[in-house]
């Protein structure tokens, strides 16, 4: 693991904006292990912040502890997964269901909810879990790629065809999510394994973020200041709230140094051979 | 709720309200709205409206829809817009922008909430969606494709029911789940969204000064740099790099990396950003520069 937390730099920030009086936002970095976590959490009261920092505790714990003794890019033979997405999708259920059940026993909590977006590096490699409209950004060389896909009303019209990228800028159901932690008994969490390149830089953010500050503009934010990554975060935030800062918002970026590889030496082949 | 007021030559005629998810505008009596104009066909226009949206779509009509001006085929109608059928005229209010909602309650109302199959019952009762009625309307939408119904209709196959629902929420319906179209917030959501509907990046403000850099020393002494980016960088890589941004407040200057951080008219900053004022002169990597505001 002392590989993996020399090749990845960290560093974030979280606002509350300039109309909102709480954040109901929540990150997690847990560098040493190469893990990201974010959720955007929804609900009257203060019952946002709750749902959204149950979902951050419980998946960064959980998977920091599952991870002891286990080789992530090992494949379960009973569904063709890293062990990197069965960890992830097994703690995002955990997190559904503690927020659930908080919300079923406690009536000020009721209705609560959170988005999350999860990032898991391994061995070369990123497991993205995510649930809502909390996204996964990449910037490759010259390329800048939302890479996860939201779970919301709009992107549904949108793959429909029945409204246009363009005219989704306009919509006013950008606030209405389909899927979130905390909602319903379980959870349908997305999941998927990218390959990471060094200097890669990876952002996750709220829609706070991505529906103040355009493509084009975090692109430049990531790619002119790579050098400074905190004041990267620090700036995407600050132009957020230039823009009318209308909801919380929350960033993590995680810059790509070096390879980490796992080591795939004869012990760890004859380990993950037992598995 | 939104609505359109429907105009002839500067008359106002008829007021609709944009209660339902489809809306036909044409000739025909079958129409939601009728115009019986021989320049309107049979079946001109269709509004599809769901929760603050609602898109206008020309039905492939002889004469055309225009909106603001400009032939449309399809389009996702903006407060104000003024559609042309004919020489009648829509013009499209959203209710929640007419009536001027407090920011604070707009505010409360923008607060990202869950929708999901279930709940469109309940919608429909308190009248918070328009868009999406329960019963004969959800087989409706199902049975159109591109409609709204189609659009949403994802995700009732892909979630989960709860095995129980939670305290507050209503129980679920129990007739045919598959075909509830959509649904509405888990949140009361009664009324309806904010009063300001750009959340698109905005320019810096048109009045700011156009700042710019010119380098007074070394090799490249005299040359000038405009600083129409949000984000300027300047420096070496790996010896000493600042940034400057340009906000609406005007612009400011940061330290990013390198060991010496940048002067500014002789004085040493620190990690904090420094704003710049006309004539200021920056020393960077050995390199003297002068910030100006270009041309007023």
């Amino acid at each position: 693991m002392a590989i993996l937390s020399a090749a990845l730099e960290f560093a974030s920030a979280t606002d509350p904006g300039r109309v909102r009086s709480h954040n109901e936002d929540s990150i997690g970095t847990e560098p040493e292990v190469g893990l990201a976590v974010l959720a955007d959490g929804m609900g009257g009261y203060n019952a946002g912040e709750v749902a959204s920092g149950i979902a951050v505790a419980v998946v960064s714990a959980e998977i920091k502890r599952a991870l002891s003794g286990r080789t992530l890019h090992s494949i379960d033979p009973a569904t063709g997964r890293t062990e990197a997405e069965c960890i992830a999708l097994k703690h995002s259920a955990k997190a559904n269901t503690s927020i659930f059940e908080a919300a079923r026993s406690q009536p000020q909590y009721s209705g609560m909810g959170t988005t999350l977006v999860v990032a898991l590096f391994f061995d070369n490699r990123v497991c993205v879990a995510h649930v809502g409209d909390s996204r996964l950004y990449r910037l490759r060389a010259d390329a800048f790629e939302q890479i996860t896909r939201d779970h919301s009303l709009l992107q549904e019209q949108i793959d429909s065809g029945m409204i246009t990228r363009e005219a989704a800028k306009l919509s006013q159901n950008k606030n209405l999510v389909t899927r979130a932690l905390g909602i319903d008994a379980e959870v349908e969490t997305e999941v998927h394994v990218y390959e990471t390149k060094p200097g890669d830089t990876y952002l996750l953010c709220s829609d706070g973020l991505s529906d103040m500050v355009g493509d084009d503009d975090m692109k430049i934010t990531l790619a002119s200041l790579q050098a400074n990554l905190q004041l990267a975060a620090e700036q995407l935030v600050q132009q957020a709230n230039d823009n009318g800062g209308r909801d919380n918002i929350s960033v993590i970026l995680v810059r790509v140094k070096d390879d980490y590889a796992a080591p795939k030496g004869w012990i760890a082949r004859l380990i993950s051979w037992f598995k | 709720m939104a609505k359109l007021i429907l105009s002839l030559d500067g008359t106002v005629m008829k007021e609709v309200p944009l209660d339902r998810e489809r809306l036909t505008v044409g000739r025909r009596s079958s129409n939601d709205l009728q115009i019986d104009n021989l320049a309107v066909s049979g079946e001109h226009a269709l509004i599809v409206t769901i929760l603050n949206d609602s898109f206008l779509e020309d039905l492939g009509s002889t004469n055309g829809t225009l909106v603001n001006g400009v032939p449309i085929k399809k389009h996702i109608l903006q407060h104000n817009d003024v559609i042309e059928i004919g020489k009648y005229k829509l013009k499209y209010i959203a209710e929640h922008i007419a009536t001027g909602m407090q920011p604070a309650v707009a505010a409360e109302f923008e607060k990202t909430m869950v929708i999901r199959p279930g709940m469109a019952a309940r919608a429909a009762q308190t009248g918070a969606s328009p868009a999406f009625g329960a019963g004969p309307a959800a087989t409706a939408t199902t049975t159109q494709p591109g409609s709204a119904g189609q659009a949403a209709s994802p995700i009732t196959g892909q979630q989960s029911r709860p095995a129980s629902a939670p305290p507050a929420a209503p129980p679920p319906p129990a007739a045919r789940p598959t075909t509830q179209p959509l649904a509405s917030a888990t949140q009361s959501y009664a009324g309806p969204a904010p009063t300001q509907t750009n959340l698109q990046p905005q320019a810096p403000a048109a009045g700011q000064l156009l700042g710019a850099i010119q380098i007074l020393t070394g090799p490249s002494a005299g040359k000038e740099l405009e600083l129409v980016k949000n984000l300027t960088t300047l420096g070496k890589p790996g010896v000493q790099v600042a940034v400057i941004t340009r906000r609406p407040q005007g612009y400011f200057i940061t330290h990013v990396e390198g060991a010496n951080f940048p002067i500014v008219n002789g004085k040493t900053l620190d990690a904090q950003a420094h704003p710049l004022r006309d004539h200021d002169i920056v020393e960077l990597a050995g390199v003297k520069m002068e910030f100006f505001h270009k041309g007023a």
